[in-house]
């Protein structure tokens, strides 16, 4: 039975979206293979958070088809959603509430069985070293310890594939060391998927076993990152291969600031 | 540490099966009461400023009113009269302002994430609307206790108080969905804040808050007939007050209002969330 083929994690193929006047999405096609750390890497406005969007079936694609191990983003939405943990780019959980009943909510909304959820919200809070928190309102909370606790949302229903939507923007450096620590251990001892996007050179480097390069709402290269770098030059950086792909459009990306800014907003408004 | 993470394959949704559609959504209900209720024992000041205005409308208007006879009250003191009317009144105005969480949890983007858990959108926006209706619920508790307080003679039989909390309960789920629909249709927090106080007084006119539908001028009744409202208070001052009332009729008005508002600001949530 386990020699059954199994399904990759994530399907894309020829997603295409167009908002008004923009195509944020332009047939766009990879595939994730389980267990691996894949990366979304682009410029703010590359179409990164559409195509996120539309495999956490936020978002139904204009065309093309998205399935997440085997099931249809769109047909199949809950049975898709029970599998996935996904974490947004915008800084989010409920100030009002404590960390442990922001984890507790997320439980009952993956409808964990009630005589396991107590211990799994603790479960998720201790791997994501906010045991000691766990009883503090959010509003008093850092950026990084947010984003943590995020993670331990995201991870309560123990997701096959876990979505990370820029994990580390808005960041200090330590917070930022800290949540890839985390992501690496998950996909080195809980075998996860994960999906992740990011604009961070760095973060990608270390983090991805393979990369697909965004631009305009197309993927202009994939492969891993030592792959990217040698199809460049022999001693290039993944900076080199992203120049080289995208390079000369980099000047005039508006959205950037913006988008900066109002997660700045969002940091400083929980903690 | 990552010990129970340690087979992939055993995730929530391997071991168990979806719930039934009934089930998930009496899940949503009790999860979002429960989010309320947690919101509430972390921070009560609501609680307390939202009690003075209907503390004022009893103490006040019907003091006053009761001194005057003015208004024609079935042979029972004013007071107790408008004492119900005064409950709903308030629970409608927690509610009307329902939207404006939601408007705020789509910018702090708490509301993709509740989008993006095994939640159908009707089922979210029911939860939300009656975890909204505890705090109308408190707020009528509070009433209740003040009128008490001031005289007014409400029923001691429990079934009665158990029956207006469910009257109380979908009162309050509707206008929370008429709020939704609204924060869909305005999508920003100081639209919605102005509609909201441009509606209540109107609702709360053309309803039998503080006189009987009789005295109201032809065009008023006519319109009072389509108000919530107003099936809420019919029912409240029959449970609580013993005037005479049509339950049957009133409940079933105020079902079906849910269960439309529920349906119509589904339809709008995710244009909120867009």
């Amino acid at each position: 039975m386990s020699e059954a083929r199994e399904p990759v994690a994530v399907e894309a193929i020829d997603i295409t979206k167009r908002f008004k006047d923009v195509l944020a999405v332009d047939r766009v096609t990879f595939e994730v293979r389980p267990g691996e750390v894949f990366g979304l890497l682009g410029p703010n406005g590359a179409g990164k958070t559409t195509t996120i969007r539309v495999l956490v079936t936020l978002l139904p694609p204009d065309s093309g088809r998205a399935a997440i191990f085997g099931l249809d983003a769109v047909a199949q939405t809950m049975a898709v959603r029970r599998l996935i943990g996904y974490v947004p780019q915008q800084l989010s959980a409920d100030g009002a509430l404590t960390g442990w009943e922001n984890v507790m909510l997320f439980a009952r909304l993956y409808d964990l069985p009630r005589r396991n959820r107590k211990a799994a919200v603790a479960e998720s809070l201790e791997l994501m070293g906010l045991a000691d928190a766990r009883d503090r309102l959010v509003s008093t909370y850092s950026g990084g310890m947010v984003r943590r606790l995020e993670l331990a949302q995201a991870l309560i229903n123990r997701p096959r594939l876990l979505v990370l939507d820029e994990p580390t923007i808005g960041l200090d450096p330590i917070a930022r060391t800290e949540v890839w620590e985390h992501v690496l251990s998950l996909k080195r001892e809980a075998g996860t998927t994960i999906l992740l996007t990011t604009h961070y050179m760095e973060e990608a480097d270390q983090l991805c076993d393979r990369l697909a390069l965004m631009h305009q709402g197309q993927i202009q290269a994939s492969g891993t990152p030592a792959e990217l770098k040698a199809s460049v030059a022999p001693d290039a950086t993944l900076e080199d291969v992203f120049r080289h792909y995208a390079g000369r459009h980099l000047a005039d990306e508006g959205g950037s600031l913006k988008d900066v800014r109002g997660v700045r907003r969002t940091a400083r408004r929980l903690g | 540490m990552y010990g129970a993470f340690a087979v992939p394959h055993a995730g929530w949704a391997d071991l168990q099966p979806a719930p039934a559609w009934w089930r998930l959504l009496i899940n949503r209900v009790i999860t979002f009461c429960w989010v309320e209720v947690a919101k509430i024992r972390h921070d009560r000041t609501e609680l307390y400023t939202r009690a003075i205005q209907p503390a004022l409308w009893l103490v006040i208007f019907g003091e006053t009113f009761s001194a005057i006879r003015a208004i024609p009250s079935g042979g029972r003191p004013y007071l107790d009269f408008m004492a119900p009317g005064v409950i709903a009144q308030s629970a409608l105005f927690v509610a009307i302002f329902y939207g404006i969480q939601i408007i705020w949890e789509r910018d702090a983007g708490i509301l993709t994430k509740l989008l993006a858990t095994p939640t159908p959108t009707s089922a979210l926006v029911a939860g939300k609307a009656f975890g909204a209706s505890v705090r109308s619920l408190l707020q009528a508790v509070v009433v209740v206790l003040l009128a008490t307080l001031l005289g007014v003679h409400m029923t001691l039989n429990p079934l009665h108080y158990a029956v207006a909390i469910v009257v109380i309960v979908l009162g309050a789920a509707f206008f929370s969905t008429l709020s939704l629909t609204i924060a869909g249709i305005v999508l920003s927090r100081d639209r919605l804040m102005g509609i909201g106080q441009a509606i209540t007084m109107p609702l709360f006119f053309a309803s039998n808050a503080l006189y009987p539908i009789g005295v109201m001028p032809g065009w008023l009744q006519a319109l009072s007939t389509i108000n919530p409202l107003r099936y809420e208070i019919d029912a409240l001052r029959g449970l609580l007050i013993g005037t005479p009332d049509n339950l049957a009729e009133d409940l079933a008005v105020l079902l079906v209002a849910c269960v439309v508002g529920i349906a119509t600001s589904s339809r709008l949530l995710r244009r909120l969330s867009h």
